[in-house]
This record gives structure tokens, sequence and C-alpha cells, in this order.
């Protein structure tokens, strides 16, 4: 109960975070970069090691390179249909999240089968 | 290239439910990623790590912000927030490509180096590689512009 507390309590403020770097930062192309911080990584990566040793963090890693090749499938579509069709930013980015999720775990499932 | 600027007086534009909101959301997406690894394993687990948490929420404000900072001088910014919003998806696009160069950091090195010297290191390298992608990209258009007259 502890560690899930301590993991909102980072996981919030490393978000919060990097996402007022994105608001300060200016031009806007730049401040997007700041979108895909690795911020999950950073909250967490130190308390899974502490936990479940390097071994199981590197395994964490190998999933997370290709969950951000998923992240950039999503961005580059979010970014597409955003110019193409002009719907509402947040209804297009939550609509688009399963995007995300099938690449990532096609991606899993093609070259990183889980045991 | 185009200048990179500090506007703190944007952060005041951010009204205290937003900054809750993604506190919110910040913290439920870690607690989310810790427990699916425990529930279905390290590989499942570790796409979360790379879960799009910020995006979403950051684009809907930009366009926001800018709708309404049209909408203060009497015009429909409808369309400009929306391409602001695009513009922000361009700039996570190449984030994420050092987002995978940290994630392949960690994965190569993690084990028997000095944790946090590495983490620093990969997030250094998250850095080096989206600045340098966006440096190039934004040297790349005046560029353009030339060679098109």
């Amino acid at each position: 109960m502890d560690t899930i507390f301590i993991r909102f309590l980072v996981g919030g403020l490393v978000v919060s975070l990097f996402s007022a770097l994105g608001d300060v930062l200016r031009p806007k192309s730049f401040a997007g970069l700041f979108g895909a911080a690795p911020s999950i990584a950073l909250a967490t990566i130190g308390l899974t090691i502490h936990q479940n040793g390097s071994a199981y963090a590197a395994l964490e890693c190998r999933s997370m390179m290709l969950g951000a090749v998923g992240f950039f499938t999503y961005v580059l579509l979010a970014g597409w249909v955003l110019r193409r069709y002009r719907p509402g930013a947040l209804i297009a980015c939550l609509t688009l999240l399963p995007a995300w999720f099938v690449v990532s775990l096609g991606l899993l499932l093609l070259f990183a089968r889980p045991a | 290239m185009k200048k990179i600027e500090a506007n703190w007086s944007s952060l005041k534009g951010v009204k205290p439910h937003e900054y809750a909101l993604r506190f919110l959301f910040g913290g439920l997406a870690t607690v989310a990623a810790g427990l699916i690894a425990s529930k279905f394993g390290p590989a499942i687990g570790g796409l979360f790590l790379a879960f799009p948490a910020i995006f979403p929420a950051g684009a809907s404000l930009i366009e926001s912000h800018e709708r309404k900072r049209k909408a203060r001088i009497g015009s429909d910014g409808r369309n400009r927030g929306r391409m602001a919003a695009s513009l922000d998806a361009q700039g996570a696009s190449l984030g994420c490509v050092g987002l995978m160069a940290f994630a392949f950091v960690l994965w190569s090195w993690l084990n028997g180096h000095h944790a946090w010297l590495l983490i620093s290191m990969a997030t250094m390298i998250w850095l080096v590689i989206a600045y340098g992608l966006w440096a190039v990209g934004a040297n790349r258009l005046p560029r353009f512009r030339l060679t098109g007259r």
C-alpha cells in the first residue's frame, strides 16, 4: 500500500513537472517534446530496481522501447487527424489512444513474446 | 532556427483544477504501470512506461488556451487551437524517438552499472536526441523556402 502511495505521489509530481515545462517553453513544436518525456519511467524505475532488481527493470525497459514506438505512431496519427479533420484535441487524443496499445502490444507479441 | 523561450506567465493561465488533473492522471498512470507489471509481468508492464500520460491533457490545454486567446480579440480560434495541438503532436513525435533511445540505454546497460548514474545519462540522451531532431527540423524549414523561390 505504501509503495502504491509513493508511486502515485512521485508519478503525479514528475508528470506535472514535465507538463509545466511544456506550458512554459516556446515554440510549441519544441514544447511538444516534453509531451513524450520519460516521466512515468523516471517516476517508477528507481522503485522497480529497489524492489525487483536491475534485471527485472531492464526487461521492463525492453518493452518500454516498443511502447515508445507505439507512442510515436499514436502522436503521428493524432497530429494527422488534427490537421486533416480538425476535431477537438481531447476527443481526438482519447479516441486514438487504443492505437498506442494495439501497436505496442502487437510489437511485443512479434518481437519479444512474454514468457 | 526558432529561438527557444520560457514564458513563465503562461503558468498563470493554467487553472488549479488543470494542475490537479495532471497530477491525478500522472499518479494513476504510474500506479497502473506498477500494478500491471506485478500482475502480468515486466514485459507487459514495461509497455506502460511509455504510456502517453501527459499528451492528451497537454494537447487539449494548448487548444483551449489558443482558442481563448483568439476569443479575447473577437475571433473564432477553434481551428488555430487544433493546429496548435497538431504542432504539439509533431514535437511529441520527436520526443518519442528520444524515448526509444532512453529505453534502449537502460535495457542495454542497467545490469551491472550504477543505476542512478545510468538513469541520469539516459535522461540526458533523451533530451539531446529530442532537441537535436527538433533543431534539425527547425533549421530545415527556411532552407526549403529558399529553394522554393
